[in-house]
Parts: C-alpha cells; sequence; structure tokens
C-alpha cells in the first residue's frame, strides 16, 4: 500500500475518533480554552465585557459556528458528535481541494 | 491558542497581516521553487492533519482545554514553508467556516501556529537528528523535543499578545477594551497549560508519526538539504 494511502487512512480515523475532542471536554467539566470565552464567560470573569471585544466578536458569521449546526447547541451529545464528525468532514474537503488548488499553482510538473 | 475577534485591537491584529503578508509571499516562493506535482497529495494531507489534530480538544478537568497543532510534523515532512502554506489553510478554513480563531485575529493566529511553531520545531529538529541514522531513537526524540519546543514557543506568543491588550487599549477609568487580562496573568496562563498538557500531546503525537514513518517509509524523514 502506498504511504500516502496510509495516511488517508489515518486522517478518516482521526475524523472518527474526532468527537472524543468535544466528549472528553464535557466529562471532565472542562470549560472554553484560555482567551476564547464568550461575552457571558468574560462577564462572569472580570465583571463587565470589553467594549471593542463586544463590538467585535460578533463581526463573522460563520456558518457552523464551534464545529455545530446553528440551534443545536441544546441538542444532545450525541447529535453534537455527529456533527462534529460532519464538521471535520466539511472542513477537510474544503482545504484538501484548496490545496490542491494552491499546489496546481506552485508545483513543478513531473517527478 | 485560537485567538477570536475582539481581544486583539486594531493595532496588533493590524501589525500581524503586515507580518504575515510578507511571510505569506516568501513561502509561495520558496514552495515554488521546490514543491514537485508528486507532493501535492502529501501538502493537502498535511493540512487536513493539522485541521482535524486541532478538534482534539484535551481537558485540564474543571479547567481549559487545549490541543496538538500538529505543525512541527508537517514541517519536519514537508519542510517549514510548505508547512506555513498548508497550517495557514487550516486555520483560515477554521476562522471562515467555523468560528474557530477571529477573522481580524488570522495574522497574528497564522504567525504564532503556521510561522513560528513549523520553523522553531523544525530547525530544533534538524539541529537534534544532524547526521542520526534515518531508523534512530535518537529521531524520534529530536522530533518530540522539537515539538513541544514550538508549541510552547507559539504559546508564549500568543500570551504575550494576550498580555499586551489592556497596556494598549484601555478606557480612562481603567477597564480594559481587548483582552482584559495583562502579560502577568495571560503568560503564565497560556505558557503553563502548553508546558504541562498540551506540550506533551504535540510532542507524542509527533514522535509517534516519525517512528511509525521510520519503518514504513523512511525516505520521508531523510536529513533534507537546506
Amino acid at each position: 500500500m502506498k504511504i500516502t494511502t496510509k495516511f488517508w487512512i489515518g486522517i478518516v480515523v482521526l475524523i472518527l475518533l474526532s468527537p472524543l475532542g468535544l466528549i472528553l471536554p464535557e466529562h471532565f467539566k472542562a470549560g472554553s480554552a484560555w482567551g476564547e470565552w464568550g461575552a457571558d464567560e468574560i462577564q462572569k470573569l472580570v465583571g463587565y465585557v470589553p467594549k471593542g471585544l463586544e463590538k467585535l466578536a460578533g463581526l463573522w458569521n460563520a456558518p457552523m459556528p464551534d464545529y455545530a449546526f446553528k440551534g443545536w447547541e441544546e441538542k444532545g451529545l450525541s447529535y453534537l458528535s455527529f456533527v462534529y464528525i460532519v464538521s471535520a468532514v466539511l472542513g477537510i474537503v474544503i482545504i484538501v481541494a484548496a490545496m490542491y488548488l494552491i499546489g496546481k499553482l506552485l508545483a513543478s510538473k513531473g517527478d | 491558542m485560537h485567538i477570536p475577534d475582539g481581544y486583539l485591537g486594531p493595532t496588533t491584529s493590524g501589525l500581524f497581516y503586515v507580518i504575515m503578508v510578507p511571510i505569506w509571499a516568501a513561502a509561495s516562493k520558496f514552495v515554488k521553487k521546490t514543491l514537485k506535482a508528486s507532493q501535492v497529495p502529501l501538502l493537502a494531507i498535511g493540512a487536513a492533519f493539522s485541521f482535524v489534530i486541532m478538534m482534539f480538544n484535551v481537558p485540564i478537568p474543571g479547567g481549559s482545554t487545549g490541543h496538538a497543532v500538529g505543525g512541527v510534523l508537517v514541517a519536519i515532512l514537508l519542510g517549514p514553508w510548505a508547512a506555513c502554506i498548508a497550517i495557514t489553510v487550516a486555520l483560515v478554513v477554521q476562522a471562515l467556516m467555523f468560528g474557530d480563531g477571529g477573522i481580524t485575529a488570522i495574522g497574528a493566529n497564522c504567525f504564532n501556529m503556521a510561522f513560528v511553531l513549523p520553523f522553531v520545531g523544525y530547525y530544533i529538529y534538524k539541529a537534534l537528528s544532524h547526521n542520526a541514522p534515518v531508523d534512530s531513537y535518537r529521531r524520534v526524540l529530536a522530533a518530540g523535543v522539537a515539538a513541544y519546543i514550538g508549541i510552547n514557543v507559539a504559546a508564549f506568543l500568543a500570551g504575550v499578545e494576550f498580555g499586551m491588550q489592556p497596556l494598549l487599549h484601555h478606557t480612562e477609568s481603567g477597564q480594559a477594551l481587548y483582552c482584559p487580562y495583562g502579560l502577568n496573568i495571560a503568560v503564565p496562563a497560556m505558557a503553563g497549560e502548553h508546558l504541562l498538557i498540551f506540550g506533551w500531546v504535540e510532542a507524542i503525537v509527533t514522535a509517534l508519526v516519525v517512528k511509525y514513518l521510520q519503518k514504513q517509509a523512511p525516505s520521508m524523514i531523510q536529513e533534507k538539504e537546506g
């Protein structure tokens, strides 16, 4: 088997295991990453929401915020795990397409 | 380590875009010189790997979470300039598609994770593994140490970027406008959790893959020119 094939299998395995990155923090009651709090969390942490932060925080509306569908936040962990895998697949499809495009622009022909 | 929108003031976000533009240009130039069409799939796999490994949030029980970046591994296998491009693409997709990392902070996040992290890691790996046989244990250890240091330097810098904000931007009454924590809190927090936990995740992942490749594809980890 070619090494690239083995790598792709590895990527697929990682995609399928990715919900661990959602389930383990939930299980161990770990909060947000440091410096990645939402406005509510900041309010709790420092007692106010910095003005500039409040203005900029909502600047961009990502189509799948936090690797989930909008409005699915309250659904159970199994739903969220499923969407996490969907996010991984979508993200990787976009990234691979972008890399092939960039590769085509940059790479010299031949071996 | 994905700085969101609103944590960095306009000066800092702008500065890092200004710093990153020539780095991205240099990366394209160097990769254009060396990249062969047959290596494009590997470049795509590198970017995909970095993206998916960052989804594995590792919890500090009752505390925060963090993750590996995989960037030192990509740099060891493809060189630091190619790694810079691969990780940049992963970070841009994370920001635009999933709101992971702010769009105003893409410059800063790319500086930390797509530039400093792979370059520091790559040159430490190169120095430590110099003249070591492809199948040697030293090469595995070098990869682990390089990954550990690479991600920790990046985390330290992220801490400095966060921590500078209250100094740069505050109201007359002293309230912060952006990141509310200064250097005395941001740097120990970012550096500490990566030194204690997430750095080890990066080190173990990198060392294990290099160990696997020693048997499976030794040509990939041979010493390269430049």
